[in-house]
């Protein structure tokens, strides 16, 4: 069972209340999770509560934290740099995602139906997803789509000429960033291909019997067994992409450009937080995007009941 | 909605996962149609594997050309062998490029002991021990693994600038001694659950404490897991820039990633052969790892994301 199912079993346990444990093993427990309890307290709670005070402030790190109260929230508000790394970032998650996970299923699913070469085919695939998020990658496609880069060499011999470079360009500049992003979909697929392996092969052959299609086997059968891996990718893919950074950052040279077009929401974070050391308003930013990605998470569980089916 | 089949394949005495779902095309193969059929798919694999290969191998042909000739020449062909671009590359900023692989192999090594240190105890005891709060605890840490790293980062760097720790690596190591990577927890619990009970209570009989059967048994059966965990650690920390970037500040601290920036950033695009060549070699280490432990990475892909 995936974390994300996990997590549902044991929130929605909670609420019927169960039967009242034993705890026999309280003390050895503290020896075994001391290192997880220190984390969680010293590495992520306190930092995300002194994150949140920081957001009420102004602070550069040089002198002490100046209160302002809802002072950086308002700032966001009329920062029009920001709301430009809101679309940039919402485009390629909405875009992105969806088009990285149907790749992911096509070729699981074709690769699924016993083929030959089929662990070929699978470390092809999946080899991209291990180097996509590497500076060397986003060096990589700085020059392939670069003016002189690969791909216009490419289109120059179907005859096109007078290419711009499309990482120069501020209306594609985000799309080979996205296009990077479709281009990893082995990830997924791997989880896909082991969930269709899950699958038992007696349902395809009732199927059969009835005269159902290929087609509407793998609507009827094979997508409704595996919407729970479907919403498992969902899940953690989008939260994946809102946290884009490394892509964004080569590909534009630390600047999000040209004019913003790359300017994701990170980057941006990153921008404030790092090289202006404005730590509060960089605070505030990451508390929005905190709320954003529970905002998307809690919507991915809301209407998951509607189309995830769980087998028991 | 237990789905242990999959949590520990190779534990002795259980049946391993369902075999892979049979040729459907056994049956009725033979006729025309059907291997037609299935050249077709050959053919359109093949291509789909050379549209998704082709920016990799175009990358290590033409490190080994001269600049003019990247621009150039988009195919292939002709090969040539000319190490030039790697010589110059290494060589080209304050340190050799072995300095730089030097340091993010120091990073992957810290973080590699301090996620098999760290992670096993927390599994274990999420998988085996009864205390107060487990279900929240375990609540608790799947969510931290679906939080932003955001959220702390700015928190943490002001703590670590105030420890002194800014350009050392110990911000980037000491979270992992302390199981903030929580998909490998989560990975090894559901490993653990995989392990038979009896082996730890015929061990209890015999006398011994969690610590003992922690060590002596589950440990022991948990390699699998330990290799996943090691091969993920060694790829997301080989990999990872943004740490990186934020925590390391002069030129002999940088890792690889890190490296690679400042030479783009120092070269603009003037010298893509020795760029090209100097992430290739950057790369090599993720090929060899996905060449030798591809096994141990599907799997863990695989045990985590079911259901």
């Amino acid at each position: 069972m995936s974390a994300v199912g996990e997590l549902t079993q044991i929130v929605s346990r909670r609420k019927k209340g169960g039967v009242r444990e034993k705890h026999p093993d309280n003390k050895i427990s503290l020896v075994f999770m001391a290192p997880w309890l220190i984390g969680l307290l010293g590495i992520t709670i306190i930092p995300m509560i002194a994150s949140f005070a920081l957001s009420f402030t102004d602070y550069s790190l040089l002198a002490p934290p100046e209160f302002v109260g809802l002072a950086n929230f308002r700032e966001m508000l009329g920062d029009t740099r920001l709301h430009h790394s809101l679309v940039v970032t919402f485009t390629y998650v909405i875009v992105g995602t969806p088009l990285q996970l149907i790749a992911a299923l096509l070729l699981a699913v074709v690769l699924n139906q016993g083929m030959k070469g089929l662990s070929f085919y699978r470390s092809v695939f999946y080899l991209p997803s291990l180097m996509g998020g590497s500076v060397a990658i986003s060096i990589l496609w700085r020059q392939m789509f670069g003016a002189d880069g690969l791909v216009n060499r490419f289109l120059g011999m179907l005859g096109f000429t007078d290419l711009p470079g499309w990482v120069s360009n501020p209306d594609t500049a985000l799309w080979t960033i996205i296009l990077l992003h479709v281009w990893t979909f082995g990830s997924p697929m791997i989880i896909f291909l082991a969930g269709l392996r899950q699958i038992p092969q007696m349902y395809y052959e009732a199927a059969s019997v009835d005269g159902a299609s290929k087609v509407s086997q793998f609507f009827r059968i094979t997508i409704p067994l595996l919407t729970p891996i479907i919403f498992f990718n969902l899940v953690l893919q989008v939260i994946n992409a809102f946290q884009t950074f490394t892509q964004a950052f080569v590909v534009s040279g630390g600047t999000g450009g040209p004019s913003d077009s790359t300017l994701f929401y990170t980057l941006y974070l990153y921008q404030k937080g790092f090289t202006q050391f404005d730590m509060g308003y960089a605070s505030a930013m990451a508390w929005l995007l905190l709320v954003i990605v529970a905002i998307f998470t809690a919507i991915n569980f809301f209407v998951s009941k509607f189309w995830v089916h769980y087998d028991d | 909605m237990t789905d242990l089949s999959t949590a520990a394949p190779e534990i002795p005495g259980r049946p391993a996962t369902p075999a892979p779902t049979a040729p459907r095309r056994k049956a009725a193969g033979g006729s025309a149609g059907r291997s037609g059929r299935a050249v077709l798919k050959h053919a359109a694999m093949i291509v789909a594997s050379i549209i998704m290969i082709y920016p990799l191998l175009w990358m290590v042909v033409s490190s080994l050309r001269p600049n003019e000739e990247i621009f150039r020449n988009a195919s292939l062909w002709p090969l040539s062998f000319d190490i030039d671009n790697y010589v110059r590359g290494w060589t080209a900023q304050s340190f050799d490029f072995g300095h730089y692989i030097l340091n993010s192999t120091l990073l992957v090594v810290g973080c590699v002991i301090g996620n098999l240190f760290a992670c096993t105890l927390t599994a274990y005891a999420f998988a085996r021990l009864r205390f107060w709060g487990r279900n929240i605890a375990f609540a608790v840490m799947l969510m931290t693994l679906m939080l932003p790293i955001h959220v702390v980062i700015v928190p943490q760097y002001i703590m670590f600038s105030q420890t002194g720790w800014v350009n050392t690596m110990l911000p980037l190591i000491l979270p992992k001694f302390l199981a903030t990577d929580a998909f490998f927890i989560f990975l090894m619990v559901q490993f653990i659950r995989g392990i038979p009970r009896e082996l730890d209570e015929a061990a209890r009989i015999d006398g011994c404490g969690h610590l003992r059967i922690f060590f002596r048994i589950v440990l022991p059966l948990m390699t699998p897991a330990l290799a996943t965990t090691t091969i993920f650690t060694f790829m997301w920390t080989w990999n990872d820039f943004f740490g990186s970037l934020i925590y390391l500040t002069t030129p002999d601290h940088f890792t690889v990633p890190l490296a690679l920036k400042s030479y783009l950033d120092s070269q603009g695009s003037s010298d893509w052969g020795a760029m090209f060549a100097m992430s290739i070699v950057s790369l090599v280490p993720l090929f060899l790892v996905f060449l030798f432990g591809q096994k141990f990475l599907v799997r863990g892909f695989a045990t985590t994301g079911i259901k």
